[in-house]
């Protein structure tokens, strides 16, 4: 036996996997949304509120990711929009090879925005590139600030850090200043909005940067 | 269940190397790993015992793992410490204003394999 050195990261198949499956997307005009957030971070609701808002204007197209269950899928192709739910086999991420899968099952080739809501967990999505045009993630309110100090990589990763629940700031001690500074040493391109899924405050600047994205991805 | 997604993904990943450069058979795989990269060493050798048994080409490799320690950076002071034993704050100066400089990677550094190929190295 022969030894072989690799100096391969671990993950590089799915690298490559993902890589792949981005330029496809980009050919065939759909951007994929990779939306990641602790479980009950409002995910859903988030998604909810920006169809209601944008969904007029684009062919969207919804991915649910969960370990079980479908209830988010229902609930969001309820609204008028294609949604397929993918499950995971107990993996707590989605990686490139499943999200094609997903995407094949919904069919990419009409859509112009695509959201992928990835399994409830700050942790292993982060470390598989699912071949998104753009990784966004979300912070509730209630999760605290010091989540950029527990969880670096994942706002390393995305490319927007949404700031959740704004309207809970009166009840929880959350120092927005502070997160955002906190996110921002980790990650000094990302964009911070402050938004209320709930009440509609700051969904607007959120969803023109969205559809500032969608015209980019298809020039 | 962090580790299984990543012994997958491990799997494919050699498996894919395997068929580029014509291996037949893998003795050894050596993975280099970061001190506070996340991986709990027992359950990532539980996992690759499972996974290694459904590809052919790693059946009875055995799994070695190296610890790359974890180094944090200091912005207050410039020194550098041992992340495990003192985590976020440096004690040095006690500044709280510090980074990580190595010690969250997993990689695969090299393997032990028989092949057909005379210059099997990836391109």
């Amino acid at each position: 036996m022969k030894i072989i050195e690799l100096k391969e990261t671990i993950t590089a198949s799915n690298d490559r996997d993902a890589q792949n499956l981005r330029e496809e997307l980009r050919e065939s005009g759909a951007l994929l949304i990779n939306l990641m957030a602790s479980p009950g971070a409002g995910k859903t609701t988030l998604l909810d509120r920006t169809i209601r808002d944008i969904g007029t204007r684009h062919r969207i197209g919804i991915i649910e990711a969960d370990i079980d269950s479908d209830v988010d899928a229902r609930h969001l192709a309820a609204l008028g929009v294609s949604a397929v739910q993918a499950h995971t086999d107990g993996m707590c991420h989605m990686d490139a090879g499943m999200t094609r899968a997903a995407l094949e099952e919904l069919g990419y080739g009409d859509k112009d925005l695509i959201f992928l809501e990835n399994v409830g967990n700050l942790i292993c999505p982060a470390e598989f590139d699912t071949g998104a045009g753009k990784n966004v993630m979300i912070l509730s309110v209630p999760e605290g600030d010091d989540k950029p100090l527990k969880y670096p990589l994942m706002f390393r990763t995305s490319d927007v850090l949404l700031i959740t629940k704004t309207d809970a700031a009166c009840i929880f001690d959350f120092d927005f200043d502070k997160c955002e500074e906190r996110a921002r040493k980790l990650n000094p391109d990302i964009r911070i909005f402050r938004v209320c899924a709930k009440n509609g405050e700051g969904m607007e600047a959120w969803e023109d940067w969205l559809e500032e994205q969608v015209r980019g991805w298809r020039a | 269940m962090h580790e299984m997604g990543i012994v997958v993904h491990l799997a494919k990943t050699l498996d894919e190397f395997a068929k580029e450069n014509h291996v037949t058979k893998i003795g050894s795989v050596t993975l280099s790993v970061g001190e506070v990269s996340g991986i709990v060493t027992d359950l990532f050798t539980d996992a690759w015992q499972y996974f290694s048994r459904k590809h052919p080409i790693l059946e009875g490799a055995e799994l070695r793992m190296e610890v790359i320690p974890a180094i944090t950076y200091c912005d207050g002071c410039g020194k550098t410490y041992e992340t495990a034993t003192h985590g976020r704050t440096c004690p040095h100066c006690g500044s709280g204003e510090t980074w990580l400089v190595q010690g969250n990677e997993v990689i695969i550094k090299e393997i032990e394999a028989e092949t057909d190929d005379p210059n099997a190295v990836r391109n």
